[in-house]
């Protein structure tokens, strides 16, 4: 062979000095595979909540890729997707060992009822404005979550927040830049960046609602009611800068915990799970 | 390597100083960097063939990512978003090769969605099936890295040192296409269908990637000269046949060329009659998704133009503020 010539086999050995596909992205940490947990039933059902957010989200991002206002911007949002799938995987690999089921049967033979999400992570992309409100509101919520998650009871809960909040916070960086830009560009940004917000407002008290599963799992799941003053303290000073008063109107009825999901969800699932449903029992 | 193209290296009365300089450059193989002097046409050359490249990168983003949504496994989301992303990265590092040479992003940009900047035809073919990810991954990216490798030896530094960090990229791109369609091989008999399908549509197409025959590549002998290109079409083109038809077999899939047949007298892979109408029919812009692509390119551009608009206002802005934070506390002392 040629000096100049590659071979699959050579390729595989540069694959580690690979940027951004680290061994991480394609293949789930080994303490996540190995560890001795199993999830309890419960403790699935919390997985469920916070990958299915994740796997919504890291969806509707997978969108953006090629559409994006700057070359920039396919690649940050790319970014970001790409962490989401990793938390995603990870969640639901760890909840699919409640039930002998793997990522993929979750996130593949699933119908709408059985999915966790929350109301904000279905909302369309919208503009890019809308796409940075959504951006904003559920990172910062991710990161108060996932910093309390990290002294979780549960190990592999505790493990997977604690390696998801560094991201996490890159994520909450990246959209409050945005938010900034957009509330303080031009007017037409102005304009934009504010109805984005008043459209997605309905949906955040559903975040910070306590379910019946979070009784059963004090000192393993973060009470999300328990976020809410974090929460408000770390937007507070990001809507003075952006000189933004924060919408107050509508409050969605939401119900995405129990299975009751926004029109979106169907459709967001309908196109993610159609070659897998074409082929049952087929590998990829 | 003989080139019928002679260039002027030889040192004659009327060659500046800095010409010579130049040539004694390429002449030692050294690399040639943005402050050192250059021809126009080297400059012209060179700009033309790296916007093209960035300009290919990222309207090869489109035919993949009309499978990131559809994925069948979230191992293969992942690993499918990162290489579009990638093409996103080696796009931006190539127009900021491109920047150094004086070439501006926004008159590329332009050009790009004007459609008069020429992009590799291959991202003009259309992705029907999920089996399109591995052959654009093991043929066409397989091409790519035949044709680019030699280019980390380019003698413009920029160029060079950027296709060092792509071609690491690339390889992984094509490992990654080549697995997807052993999975598929060694699956169901209708995933066997669909990889061989779509093999049979990518390989001329990707042999095409190589450009016209050498006695039909006008910019070519020039650009050997230079050591901008350091092969000729279709000697590429014959070295990506034997590195894949041995990887075919491997895969247990066909290639679409019946005559295609080992020549034991010179130890290559023969291939057939390459149909160059279809190459020029796709170039002449009626590929089955020319128009697509640049109007999602255009889309793209024009849709997030507030955007881009709002983050220049923004910072216009800030600087304003930090001038006058500054001068405020200037005028308190």
């Amino acid at each position: 062979m040629s000096e100049d010539t590659v071979s699959i086999d050579s390729a595989r050995a540069d694959a580690d000095d690979h940027g951004h596909v680290a061994v991480a992205v394609t293949t789930l940490d080994a303490e996540l595979i190995e560890g001795p947990s199993l999830a309890t039933p419960d403790v699935a059902e919390y997985a469920l909540w916070l990958g299915d957010d994740a796997l919504v989200l890291a969806q509707q991002l997978g969108a953006w890729i090629s559409r994006a206002p700057e070359l920039e911007e396919d690649v940050a949002l790319g970014n970001v997707a790409l962490d989401l799938i990793g938390h995603a995987r990870s969640l639901l690999h760890y909840a699919g060992t409640a039930t002998n089921r793997t990522e993929d049967d979750l996130a593949y033979w699933r119908t709408e009822p059985d999915f966790r999400s929350l109301h904000i992570v279905e909302q369309p992309n919208g503009d890019f404005a809308h796409t940075i409100a959504r951006q904003f509101v559920v990172s910062h919520y991710v990161f108060e979550l996932y910093s309390r998650l990290r002294a979780s009871a549960d190990q592999t809960l505790a493990a997977i927040a604690a390696k998801a909040v560094k991201e996490v916070d890159y994520h909450r960086d990246h959209a409050t830049q945005w938010m900034l830009r957009l509330a303080q560009g031009t007017d037409e940004s102005r304009r934009r960046m504010i109805t984005a917000l008043s459209d997605l407002w309905p949906y955040v008290d559903e975040i910070f609602r306590d379910e019946p599963l979070i009784d059963r799992l004090e000192g393993i799941a973060v009470r999300p009611s328990s976020l809410r003053p974090a929460f408000d303290a770390a937007i507070a000073p990001v809507f003075a800068e952006a000189e933004v008063e924060l919408p107050n109107g509508f409050v969605a009825s939401g119900g995405g915990r129990i299975g009751k999901h926004s029109e979106h969800l169907a459709f967001l699932l309908a196109e993610m799970q159609v070659l897998t449903r074409a082929h049952p029992g087929a590998s990829w | 390597m003989t080139s019928t193209f002679t260039p002027d290296t030889s040192a004659t009365a009327d060659i500046s100083v800095e010409e010579q300089q130049f040539n004694d450059l390429i002449e030692a193989d050294s690399r040639i960097e943005p402050r050192d002097w250059m021809p126009e046409g080297y400059r012209k050359s060179l700009v033309r063939q790296i916007s093209q490249h960035a300009h290919s990168e990222i309207i090869g983003m489109q035919p993949e990512s009309n499978w990131i949504t559809r994925a069948p496994s979230l191992k293969r989301k992942a690993i499918l978003l990162a290489k579009v992303q990638d093409e996103a990265g080696h796009g931006l590092y190539l127009y900021s090769a491109a920047q150094t040479l004086g070439a501006t992003r926004d008159d590329m940009t332009d050009a790009l969605i004007a459609g008069t900047a020429r992009y590799s035809s291959i991202f003009n073919y259309q992705t029907p099936s999920w089996a399109d990810m591995g052959s654009i991954g093991w043929l066409v990216d397989g091409a790519a890295i035949c044709n680019q490798v030699p280019l980390c030896r380019a003698s413009y530094g920029p160029y060079g040192r950027a296709m060092v960090r792509i071609c690491k990229e690339e390889s992984f791109h094509q490992r990654q296409g080549f697995e997807i369609l052993l999975e598929l091989m060694q699956g169901t008999a209708e995933q066997r269908q669909m990889a061989q399908e779509s093999v049979n549509r990518w390989y001329w197409p990707a042999l095409m990637m190589f450009g016209p025959p050498d006695d039909d590549s006008p910019n070519s002998a020039q650009s050997m000269a230079w050591k901008i290109k350091r092969h000729s079409n279709d000697e590429l083109r014959q070295r990506f046949v034997n590195m894949i038809v041995p990887q075919a077999a491997v895969l247990g899939v066909t290639l679409p060329d019946p005559d295609l047949h080992f020549n034991e007298e010179t130890q290559q892979w023969d291939l057939g009659t390459i149909d160059w109408t279809e190459f020029h029919e796709v170039l002449a812009g009626r590929g089955p998704n020319n128009a697509q692509r640049l109007q999602r390119r255009r889309d793209a551009h024009e849709d997030g133009a507030w955007v881009r608009e709002a983050a220049a206002a923004y910072a216009i802005k800030q600087t304003a503020r930090k001038q006058c934070a500054r001068t405020e506390e200037m005028a308190s002392k």
